[in-house]
């Protein structure tokens, strides 16, 4: 166990991910982390973006709807309003939001204009990590 | 005494009466079990989401949070959690008389009692009594998402803020298990004090980013909306066990009514048998005479 990470994802909608990993990076708040197996303890808080867990060569793409992460020497807890894995990602529905969120954008009425900003980014982030599916 | 015929009549009618309560509790069953999934697929976020406030807290010092302080008491929020539907015995009554005990009782107090609600019923209610209510959610229960949690927490956080209201105490029915429910009072904000346990991670060495007092900050607030999205849940799980209960209690009830009615209808019907053979038999020894 030395050398793993335990990675965990948990949503209020239940646990999506639990397994040990070589190499987590993520979006924080305040920029991209990568963590290795004996990082310091840390905590930040997660914006919308993408989360990748690496074990070997195989990596592994989480999409990350807000959250916070503790990080420990041999673990990584994620706690996210909700997150997907990249081949559970519904494209259709990410690009029908896409268009919805543009289309108010573009009446851009002042209190609706951040909740439309805020689903345009997580429509766009979503197609973007669904390019990454695991080939089969 | 009834006629064949009206018995005859009854007993259908009591008949399709259970055939529908039957399938009522067919459909509180699944959805209990859908719900209950469903309390069980978020208790491990809450209870992360706990270790981390608890690591947290184990190292704050200096100015206590705006959702941990608690200020002198003036007006107190109560939020009462219901269905939106009927037919589940007892459940929404019960949980009515205590929110109404309640709230009798921070009046006696000298409380300033503000009342918000959850479930069409708790607003049916108020409405008969003439009592306004701040706020009232309606058309959640059945399909409770996060967002819907979200909603009614960032409109609580913002009038305990801007001190429209200086306690907030949720009164809803905890799963006990499919056969009872607890109402459960308790207070949500101020939010009570997190400890720190054992099994923290040491944290003087901890890295914040951004800094300590603002995840923190973020976290608390995300903690009551978890607070409020386990009460729904409990509560909806809660509603459909007692569905289901009080539903079997009436199917249970129907058939008894259907076995009494048929016996009511035998013995109707061999009387009027033995009626009609008396007078057979009356006729046959009139001819003989």
């Amino acid at each position: 166990m030395e050398n793993k990470l335990k990675l965990e994802i948990v949503t209020p909608y239940g646990l999506i991910f639990s397994e040990d990993v070589d190499e987590v990076t993520g979006a924080g708040s305040e920029g991209e982390f990568g963590i290795l197996p004996g990082h310091v303890p840390f905590v930040t808080t997660l914006k919308v973006g993408m989360l990748i867990a690496k074990t070997g060569k195989e990596s592994k793409y989480f999409f990350v709807n807000w959250g916070y992460a503790e990080i420990g020497a041999d673990k990584v807890m994620v706690l996210a309003d909700s997150a997907e894995r990249s081949d559970e990602i519904d494209v259709e529905r990410a690009k029908a939001a896409m268009k919805r969120a543009e289309e108010r954008l573009k009446k851009a009425e002042e209190i609706d204009f951040h909740r439309a900003e805020a689903s345009l980014e997580r429509a766009a982030t979503r197609i973007q990590i669904a390019q990454h599916r695991i080939p089969k | 005494m009834a006629t064949l015929r009206d018995i005859k009549r009854r007993i259908k009618a009591v008949q399709s009466t259970s055939k529908i309560t039957k399938a009522m509790k067919m459909v509180a069953a699944a959805k209990f079990r859908r719900a209950q999934q469903r309390m069980f697929e978020m208790r491990p976020y809450a209870d992360r989401m706990n270790s981390i406030l608890s690591s947290l807290a184990a190292g704050a010092e200096g100015e206590l949070h705006p959702l941990l302080a608690a200020r002198p008491r003036k007006n107190v929020e109560v939020l009462v959690l219901t269905s939106d539907r009927g037919l589940c015995g007892a459940f929404n009554s019960n949980i009515l008389k205590a929110a109404a005990r309640h709230i009798s009782e921070l009046k006696k107090e000298g409380f300033e009692v503000i009342i918000s609600s959850v479930g069409r019923k708790a607003r049916d209610y108020f409405k008969r009594r003439n009592i306004s209510l701040r706020k009232s959610w309606t058309g959640i229960s059945g399909r409770i998402s996060y967002s819907n949690a979200q909603e009614i927490a960032n409109d609580i956080i913002e009038n305990y803020t801007n001190e429209t209201i200086d306690e907030v105490i949720l009164i809803y029915n905890e799963f006990k298990s499919v056969i009872a429910q607890k109402i459960i009072v308790a207070r949500l904000l101020p939010l009570a004090p997190v400890e720190a346990t054992e099994e923290t991670l040491p944290v003087f060495n901890f890295i914040y980013e951004p800094s300590k007092q603002d995840i923190f900050g973020s976290l608390l607030p995300k903690n009551v909306e978890i607070q409020i999205f386990r009460a729904l849940l409990e509560s909806q799980a809660s509603e459909e066990a007692a569905r289901m209960a009080s539903m079997e209690n009436a199917t249970k009830a129907a058939n008894d009514m259907i076995n009494s009615l048929t016996l009511q209808f035998n013995k109707a019907r061999q009387a009027s048998i033995t009626k009609e053979l008396m007078d057979i038999v009356g006729g046959v020894e009139a001819l003989k005479g």
